[in-house]
């Protein structure tokens, strides 16, 4: 499985004319967990849901070259890309409350995933289903399994939906701010677990986020995007040597416990970023 | 070029005086109601049908009230455009008078009635309590009876005519705008700018006057544009049955009813009111969509 | 300036606030921090007023609190809310937004202050007569700022200010309230999941989990780690983790 993107723009019609909010990105993802960083409005949920064809409507998507294991994601079919979404790549989003069924129970929603990238029973579909939330480190899967969404936690809720994201089995996983919506000490179990799925199965994982000291700390790349572009890449651990000034800015405004500051930095933005 | 500058001083991103914030609000609503051709010709209709009624006494061709028996029942023609009624009354004039008394019905219910259910919506959903119950037990009892046995009831109880019928369809159609801004009013009032209201150590009345009651405004506006057809009809109806606006003034409803037995052998008789009633009401349902789009988007 | 004794708070079945106190000086800042359903905002919206239904004790400079607040309490005490799309109006603009308090106070020369109060949270003459969906969310808290400091008040409680925001958006809106602070000698009480953030501002800090407040300590313990409570050092654990990589 193997990612290819060349110089994807991604932009919207507005009453003054096109806005584009992905500018020429270019990226090639293996099997590994790469990280895309960036604040609001820099594009990277748009670049990350380009792959699976995934834009507002109203959208207008362009690349030389955007391929998912050799499929022109441009150009395929909706069928086609029926058979990537959900069964060859998951996606996981900020808040379990809003993308789980609120009236089945965990396990029907699991194997119901299970059931229509698989063959096999229902019986066989909620045994997978139980094995699935055995995976995602849920001590009590059959008990959970039973609830149903509102009687979940968030972090719960959230393992639930990673465990639907990989009954069909995915190559890759794209994660969109998966912990934003998850107290401090969850968010960390959550990507602890996404990392160790990812890495025993030989998935790509492509996690999103705003926190760079995060991403950084679970990928094995992250790339910077300001404005619609990459401005930086980065391997993981290499943060201290951050060579571009947005990079440095994001890191230098974090209040820190180890190191405070009376007064914290503040990000002088460059026109000459844009370019 | 002074079309342009307008256009500029409305979309600007940096309006100079609470006016022009506003007003430029409104032109973008209006930009977006522009770009719905359906929406557009509810409002094109409506907007002629108003304007025909107004100017009916220079349009019309006869007196509506003029009777001729030796040419009633007489077809579309050179002198009688859409033909007589049963009394030698040109259907033409007869129509655009009409249009005044249904269509003033109309505009009489949502004045009376639109206030009322805001008011009864905006108090009930946020003083909450016992003020809650009390309103809403009313506007129940006031849902529970059919629209029209009720309406009959009144103005049976009174006398017959455009006032009490006004009177007893607004009685009636009040219950559903209360209920609407209810639930709106419940949704504003947990929100955090309500919160940020309440902490300015603002009185609740001035809350629900000048920031929740505006917020209802909206849905409120689109409902009873949706409902104005339904109304045009509860006041035909009325008509129909004899209670609403008596003879011989023109009444699109009562039309109907008084030429009810010429509709096999002298259909344009009926037909013409009927249409009148068919077109009104869609040109309302349209414009009441058209506006739902605009101003309460995420209700579509 | 500030007490708060013994504050119980329940929701039906539930006691959410479990006999909190604590004291805040004149001029200071105490953070609260805590995950969510530990019942930091409870204590902060029992302490504005928004929720009237709680027992215990609650002074402002002295001044013991009724459940029912009148309204110089309004002008003495205002909150900043943590999500700057939905705490202001949407159909108001800029300009109404900060004149509501003027007018509910009977303050005059709402014209001169309305430009002054933009100014000091550095805010563009221009955005004035905007929208509040014509502005970035970093404006939009700085006019819930604006806003709360229309009355001149003399306490502010932040409500989770900055963590909608972008980082570098919350590090402006940080060094605003610092400066805020230092120039007006506000009193600020500050809730926050985020422990770095909360220790950037306020010397003293409280932790709370599962409606109990857990342990009170001052910014430098919490740097030096001279932590008491297991869920502190947890909490402390989780956030230099991060900054360390």
């Amino acid at each position: 499985m193997l990612v290819e993107i060349e110089n994807l723009t991604v932009s919207f019609p507005t009453p003054q004319g096109m806005s584009h909010a992905v500018r020429g990105v270019s990226l090639t993802l293996g099997a590994e967990k790469m990280g895309i960083v960036g604040e609001s409005g820099s594009g990277k949920s748009l670049t990350a849901r380009s792959i699976l064809r995934l834009l507002p409507e109203n959208a207008r998507i362009a690349a030389d070259k955007l391929t998912f294991d050799g499929i022109d994601v441009l150009r395929a079919r909706e069928g086609a890309m029926r058979a990537i979404r959900g069964k060859r790549a998951g996606l996981i989003l900020q808040d379990p409350k809003y993308s789980l069924n609120p009236v089945m129970t965990a396990g029907e929603q699991i194997a119901e995933a299970w059931r229509t990238h698989r063959k096999g029973s229902r019986r066989e579909a909620l045994s997978a289903a139980v094995d699935l939330l055995a995976q995602v480190q849920i001590r009590d899967p059959r008990r959970v399994a039973e609830a149903y969404p509102h009687e979940l936690s968030g972090g719960m809720g959230q393992r639930v939906m990673i465990a639907m994201m990989l009954a069909p089995d995915p190559e890759m996983l794209i994660a969109d701010e998966p912990t934003s919506a998850l107290d401090a000490t969850v968010q960390a179990e959550i990507l602890r677990l996404l990392e160790d799925l990812v890495s025993r199965r030989g998935m790509a994982l492509i996690l999103i986020s705003h926190d760079l000291p995060l991403v950084s700390h679970f990928c094995d790349r992250v790339l910077v995007m300001y404005a619609g572009r990459i401005v930086e890449e980065l391997r993981a651990g290499d943060l201290t040597h951050a060579q571009h000034a947005y990079t440095r800015g994001l890191l230098d405004c974090l209040p820190t416990l180890s190191h405070p500051k009376p007064r914290l930095p503040v990000m002088v933005r460059d026109p000459a970023w844009l370019s | 070029m002074s079309t342009t500058t307008l256009r500029d001083w409305l979309l600007t991103d940096t309006p100079s005086s609470r006016a022009q914030a506003a007003w430029g609000r409104r032109y973008r609503l209006w930009c977006d109601f522009r770009a719905n051709p359906l929406a557009m010709a509810g409002l094109i209709v409506t907007v002629l049908l108003i304007a025909v009624s107004l100017l009916a006494p220079w349009l019309a061709t006869h007196d509506p009230g003029a009777q001729n028996l030796a040419n009633r029942l007489a077809r579309p023609s050179a002198a009688h455009w859409l033909g007589t009624d049963e009394l030698g009354r040109d259907i033409y004039s007869r129509v655009l008078y009409g249009g005044r008394v249904t269509l003033g019905m109309v505009v009489a219910v949502v004045v009376l009635v639109a206030p009322l259910g805001l008011a009864v919506g905006c108090i009930a959903g946020y003083v909450g309590g016992v003020a809650d119950r009390v309103l809403m037990r009313v506007t129940d009892v006031f849902l529970a009876f059919p629209r029209l046995i009720l309406a009959l009831a009144f103005v049976a109880a009174i006398k017959p005519g455009v006032t009490s019928a006004i009177a007893a369809i607004a009685l009636t159609a009040w219950p559903p705008y209360a209920r609407l801004a209810r639930a709106e009013t419940m949704m504003i009032r947990s929100s955090d700018y309500i919160a940020a209201v309440r902490l300015t150590g603002a009185a609740k009345a001035r809350i629900i006057l000048r920031h929740v009651a505006p917020m209802c405004l909206g849905s409120l506006i689109v409902r009873v544009t949706l409902d104005m057809s339904s109304i045009i009809l509860t006041a035909a109806s009325l008509g129909f049955l004899g209670m609403g606006a008596q003879p011989p003034s023109p009444e699109w409803g009562a039309m109907i009813a008084t030429a009810r037995r010429f509709i096999l052998d002298q259909w344009w008789v009926p037909t013409i009111p009927g249409i009148a009633i068919f077109v009104a009401s869609l040109a309302f349902n349209l414009l009441g969509d058209g506006l739902r789009d605009v101003l309460d988007p995420k209700q579509r | 300036m500030i007490t708060v004794d013994d504050l119980r708070v329940r929701f039906g079945e539930t006691e959410a606030v479990k006999g909190v106190s604590f004291a805040v000086p004149e001029g200071s800042s105490f953070g609260i921090v805590g995950e969510s359903g530990s019942g930091k905002s409870t204590v902060l919206r029992a302490l504005s007023g928004l929720n009237d239904d709680w027992t215990g004790r609650m002074t402002v400079k002295g001044q013991v609190l009724a459940p029912n607040r009148g309204k110089d309490f309004f002008r003495r005490v205002q909150m900043v809310f943590q999500d700057p799309y939905g705490s202001l109006h949407p159909r108001q603009t800029v300009d109404r937004a900060l004149s509501e308090p003027l007018l509910v106070h009977g303050i005059g020369d709402a014209d001169a202050r309305i430009a002054r109060a933009l100014a000091e949270v550095a805010l563009p003459p221009a955005a004035r007569f905007r929208y509040p969906h014509q502005l970035s969310g970093g404006q939009r808290q700085r006019v819930a700022i604006a806003r709360g400091l229309m009355a001149e008040p003399e306490v502010l409680l932040l409500d989770e200010p900055t963590s909608a925001l972008d980082v570098s958006v919350q590090a402006e809106v940080l060094n605003l309230l610092a400066d805020l602070q230092q120039r007006r000698g506000l009193t600020y009480v500050m809730v926050s999941h985020n422990l770095a953030v909360v220790a950037h501002l306020c010397p003293m800090i409280g932790v709370m989990q599962g409606g109990e407040m857990v342990e009170i300590l001052s910014g430098e313990d919490l740097r030096a780690g001279r932590t008491t409570h297991p869920h502190t050092t947890e909490l402390r654990a989780l956030s230099t983790e991060l900054e360390e990589a």
